[in-house]
């Protein structure tokens, strides 16, 4: 067993995990002199990745990893994490575990915009990071950072329960660099209100109204490939209603043209 | 009697704890030594199936024993000994893609002739499945799986989209993660040549004048004097390539991120204009 | 199935006496194609009812399997071109009293027009309905409760029908061209200024947009339809002065499995009616399936059941070989059963575990029951390198041989190892006072009940009914194996627990044999090309998975993307029961109910 795939393969490519099983807490430059906020920074950093509890929160496919990964063989009790809350309230970390679909990303900023600061979002798998092999599909989200913040991304479909050890430990990592005295959520009101998606004829943002509006209302404007041929007026609009809405326009555009 | 069941479950779970127990005891100090393979002070385990129980991989100190076939992200191979990607683009890989997560730019030579090499090849996690297709259609051995998972990043674009650089692997690397199947295809391709050469030498027997053309194909392959003057790069390029792997995913080289992003941006750029030529052409 | 292709028109639209069953219901049958191993007939509409309820009552087709729609638009094989309708809604009928084959009849819909509804018959043919109005528009006449289960009120169109588009539409087919381009590539997200994978109507205005109120009505369980007064206490609510409230479960909650809904009416803490939503992983198997190839679909059959994917690859490799009339050889029949039998065991270990996960018992059940499970998902990562999805099965075999050594860790495993652990489990789980408190005589439903409501697998094998298409309508090499089928008689959800307990361990026998017989040679009749195209016609094959009643239906038209493929998956139907059998308890026993149907919510939204 000399020749064992594994002892070549690491003598080929040593990974990264190596850093973190001996790296020391970085610190940030402008703090190095203040020891007192540097040590204060250790414990509460230790602490936090030493219990971050995650979101008890499957979506699909990559949530059966997630199981498997908890549970003995791989056991995130290593790691703290072994409580897993399905209360948001309770939670630090969001692990959107499989396809993001549109009928579910309402719940999923909801719970997210529920959750308390600090909080951490992993995406986990192909689709939670980029729509995956569903990507194309009308009821799939490409990607839940085209709604929320995330952290950290783990490729693969599934990714297995050790790449996603790999990518908790990347997060660690992530919290490892902060300081309490720099962190937004001692602060007042930073914690970031998401609007919550609409289910109206597709879902959409309510940040992004304007933007449709523009697309849906503007005559000529460019609109996705496949909207002229199949889409067709849900209802014909009355001249005031019109005429209303071609004001709102003409407002909204006049906003957008003006100078930075 | 009300309460037997519980008890006999609490039995149980006791059981299991004491067995788990006695079984480490069993391999103090060194936990799981005869699992242990070794390599760059990462202990692999590999859990005979005759070991009662389930072994906890305490990962990343430990890492699981994968198997050959494992499969997660596809890899482009480098073959060292030519000097060259194996890929001729021919982009069968990218029409077997169910996700359709592969595309190939085939290069150019100075006269704007196409050749067979990529001039880019970009496989996007973010959207790739891991089937494996890629691979079993490919007819050169250009593409094969990779073992390694510890991809995750802190950005989805540009980490992952990998390109060419990021994708490609000497062909070492695959003959150690591949063991078994390397050798089948090597042997095939052992075969394969002694056949060629068979029939070279009959050919050879029946025409002499063909055999005349015959050797002056073999003249054609590179000499062995030639393979030699390369072999004392394929070193070199074993770490361009192998050192860009680990930087990328790394995903702290922030300037080469940069860079690959600015191309990127400039692709899209450009695909957005073709696009709306094209739309504006059919309109 | 190679001589379906006909010179059209196939059908002649009169109604003749020459024709099957007009005899006893005049005039319901107009017409037939598909001669051969899979008869259809065609049913005008307005007798579709009266010859269903012939069928079920005296020809004993009791269990409506499939119900589904095909839209022939943009049909371009020859066989179907005497159609003038343009939608076809399909219908599979078996019997479990008889087994064998099954009865296809299809009807014929204009656009815009409606069929009357099964429902009245076949009571399962509720959600299935209800999936092909979402997805089709096709409205039903006399359905109870006809809405989108899949998608929300107020999407905009019918996303199966073939002339809606998507976002993200690229092209009809895949390949897609531009994988190869020489004019550069693009990025999905930045097709849409929006920068996400959705698109609106022309002339819509986000800001007045009001959702229109998806009200999902809550109301009693039909007369005579799993509510059964002798065993449920119902009744005791009455004496109580109490409001029913509704109650909103998921669709993020720990009990529900994954991304699921229940609305539950309760009064005090008794269910008065429970009424599944679905649809939140709905992630477009179907009409990503007919984009693809075939060959394509086959790492997307993982994806439905995640936990099983060896069975849905099986029942699609076991559609298309019949539609294609490829041959398999031995070995690969055997390796086939081989990872088909392992996952079940997988799978009811699973399953096992989280219905203790459900009763309260939290994680040690679980942990116990899905340690061995990573044992098996090493033996299907060595044969086909990925523990979840296997992606191993091809048209005519499986895709690589088993690799050196394989076959003495898998027999140690199923000689060894597995019947160690499911006696385990069950010394473990079956005398436990809180299984047998919680599980005796809770979600009960008579056996007649489960298959009116199209439900199968386990279930209706807890109540007493035994049936399996393993042996029904032997499919593979099953009918060499000896092995039986268990059946308990209550019908609860401890029956659900056992069943699959006893279940698992006929699958390791059936191991035991196929190990132990296992041919050498070849495991690949043809090695297919990426360009693989079946000739004209369709196929209807169902597979006992885990879960159920696994059938895939695909509709070809000569061409490399299949016309229709649709997934009959068992979680989604089995859901059918969920609300009659959650009637008369508690809220808390709704949510073990659910766990011992056991879904998986890819297979329930595909």
């Amino acid at each position: 067993m000399e020749d064992s795939p594994a002892t070549n393969f690491q003598d080929l490519k040593s990974t990264q995990t190596q850093n973190y099983l001996h790296d020391t807490i970085q610190v940030p430059d402008d703090l190095q002199a203040n020891v007192m906020v540097t040590t204060l920074d250790k414990v509460y950093n230790w602490s936090r990745t030493s219990s971050m509890w995650p979101l008890l929160f499957g979506l699909a496919c990559c949530a059966i990893e997630m199981i498997a990964t908890a549970a003995s063989r791989f056991d995130l009790a290593r790691f703290g994490m072994e409580v897993m809350r399905p209360s948001p309230r309770q939670s630090d970390l969001m692990i959107v575990s499989g396809t993001v679909t549109k009928k579910m990303v309402p719940a999923i900023v909801r719970i997210y915009n529920q959750m308390a600061e600090p909080r951490y979002v992993l995406a986990l798998g192909a689709c939670a990071t980029g729509g995956g092999p569903f990507k194309e599909g009308y009821n799939v989200v490409s990607g839940i950072d085209t709604y929320i913040p995330v952290d950290v991304y783990v490729p693969g479909c599934p990714p297995t329960p050790e790449a996603l050890i790999y990518g908790l430990l990347k997060l660690h990592k992530k919290v490892e660099r902060q300081s309490i005295a720099k962190v937004s959520w001692y602060k007042k009101n930073t914690s970031e209100f998401i609007p919550i998606p609409v289910l109206g004829p597709d879902v959409f943002d309510p940040r992004q109204v304007e933007m449709i509006r523009e697309y849906t209302l503007g005559a000529g404007a460019v609109r996705g490939p496949a909207a002229a041929e199949v889409r067709v007026l849900p209802q014909l609009l009355t001249a005031d209603q019109k005429a209303h809405l071609e004001q709102v326009r003409a407002r909204y555009l006049a906003k957008v043209k003006q100078p930075a | 009697m009300f309460g037997t069941g519980l008890l006999k479950g609490l039995g149980i779970t006791l059981k299991h704890a004491l067995d788990t127990f006695a079984d480490d005891r069993k391999h103090v100090p060194s936990r799981y030594q005869d699992s242990v393979k070794g390599g760059n002070g990462r202990r692999v385990i590999e859990q005979p199936i005759t070991q009662e129980g389930l072994l906890t991989i305490q990962y990343p100190e430990e890492r699981r024993l994968l198997p050959e076939r494992f499969r997660y992200i596809p890899m482009l191979i480098w073959d060292t000994q030519a000097n060259e990607d194996k890929c001729t683009a021919c982009g069968i890989c990218a029409k077997v893609c169910p996700p359709q997560c592969i595309w190939i730019v085939r290069d150019m030579d100075a006269n704007g002739k196409p050749v067979a090499r990529p001039a880019e090849f970009y496989i996007d996690a973010a959207v790739c499945m891991s089937c494996s297709f890629c691979v079993e259609f490919c007819p050169f051995d250009a593409i094969k799986m990779n073992h390694d998972f510890e991809l995750a990043v802190y950005d989805r674009y540009p980490q992952l989209v990998y390109d060419k650089a990021e994708l490609t692997v000497p062909v070492e690397y695959y003959a150690a993660l591949w063991p078994t199947q390397w050798a089948a295809e090597e042997e095939a391709k052992r075969q394969k040549e002694a056949e060629d050469k068979a029939k070279a030498e009959a050919k050879a027997k029946a025409d002499a004048e063909k055999a005349a053309k015959a050797a002056s194909a073999a003249a054609a392959k590179p000499a062995p004097a030639a393979v030699e003057a390369k072999a004392s790069a394929p070193g070199e390029a074993v770490a361009s390539n192998g050192g860009v792997v680990v930087a990328s995913a790394d995903g702290g080289a922030t300037d080469e991120a940069a860079a690959k992003k600015a191309r990127l941006d400039e692709l899209k750029r450009k695909a957005a204009e073709t696009a709306k030529k094209r739309k504006d052409g059919g309109a | 199935m190679t001589e379906l292709v006909a010179e059209a028109p196939v059908v002649e639209q009169t109604a003749d006496a020459a024709y099957p069953y007009n005899n006893v219901v005049p005039g319901a049958v107009i017409g037939r194609w598909a001669e051969g191993s899979d008869p259809a007939l065609v049913v005008a509409p307005d007798k579709l009812i009266a010859l269903l309820t012939h069928l079920r009552d005296q020809e004993s087709y009791d269990f409506l399997s499939s119900v589904t729609c095909v839209d022939y638009s943009a049909y371009a094989g020859k066989a179907r071109a005497g159609i003038k309708e343009r939608f076809d809604t399909v219908y599979h009928l078996y019997s479990t009293q008889k087994g064998g084959g099954h009865i296809n009849l299809h009807v014929r819909v204009p656009e815009g027009d409606s069929v009357p509804s099964a429902t009245s018959v076949y009571p399962g043919a509720n959600l299935q309905e209800c999936e092909v109005y979402d997805l089709y528009g096709i409205k039903f006449e006399g359905h109870p409760n006809l809405r989108r289960v899949l998608l929300w009120e107020g999407f905009n169109g019918y996303p199966m029908r073939k002339d809606w588009k998507e976002a993200y539409f690229e092209e009809e087919n895949k390949p897609f061209k531009n994988r190869h381009p020489a004019e550069g590539y693009f990025w999905h997200e930045d097709k849409l200024p929006w920068g996400s994978n959705s698109t609106y109507p022309e002339g819509w205005d986000p800001e007045s947009w009001q959702t229109p109120i998806s009200y999902v009505p809550v109301s009693q369980a039909p007369e005579g339809l799993g509510y059964d007064s002798e065993k449920s206490n119902v009744g005791a609510v009455g004496e109580l002065d109490t409001q029913s409230i509704v109650v909103n479960l998921g669709p993020h909650h720990p009990s529900t499995h994954g991304v699921f809904r229940m609305l539950a009416r309760i009064e005090g803490e008794t269910v008065l009616a429970l009424e599944p939503e679905m649809g939140y992983l709905h992630r477009n198997h179907e009409k990503i399936g007919e984009r693809n190839t075939w060959l394509m679909n086959m790492p997307f059959t993982d994806r439905l059941d995640y936990i099983n994917s060896m069975s849905n690859n099986l029942g699609y490799a076991l559609a298309i070989e019949k539609l294609a009339n490829i041959e398999v050889p031995e070995r690969a029949n055997y390796i086939r059963i081989i990872m088909a039998e392992l996952t079940r065991v997988v799978n009811h270990m699973w399953s096992i575990g989280f219905i203790l996960n459900d009763l309260g018992a939290l994680q040690t059940p679980a942990l116990y029951a899905i340690e061995e499970r990573e044992m098996i998902l090493d033996l299907f990562e060595a044969v086909s390198g990925s523990r979840l999805m296997c992606n191993y099965m091809r048209f005519g075999g499986v895709v690589r041989d088993l690799p050196a050594g394989w076959l003495e860790k898998a027999k140690y495993m199923v000689d060894t190892r597995l019947p160690n652990v499911l006696d385990e489990l069950d010394r473990l789980i079956t005398g436990n006072e809180i299984m047998m408190a919680r599980g005796r005589g809770v979600g009960y439903l008579s056996a007649k009940d489960l298959i009116a409501l199209s439900v199968s697998g386990p279930m209706i094998r807890a109540a007493g009914v035994p049936y399996d298409i393993r042996k029904a309508q032997p499919y593979c090499i099953y009918d060499r194996f000896d092995f039986d089928i268990p059946t308990l008689p209550e019908s609860d959800i401890f029956a659900r627990y056992y069943i699959r307990l006893l279940e698992a361990r006929e699958s390791v026998k059936i191991l035991k044999q196929a190990l132990r017989d296992i041919p050498g040679g070849e495991f690949l009749s043809t090695r297919d090309k990426y360009t693989f195209r079946p000739t004209e016609g369709e196929a209807y094959v169902r597979v006992e998975a885990p879960k159920g009643e696994l059938g895939f239906y695909v509709v070809s038209d000569n061409k490399a993307n299949p016309y229709r493929y649709h997934v009959r998956a068992p979680s989604f139907i089995n859901l059918n029961a969920l609300g009659p059998m959650s009637v008369g308890y508690k809220i808390a026993d709704a949510v073990v109910v659910l766990g011992a149907i056991d879904i998986v919510l890819g297979e329930v939204d595909r």
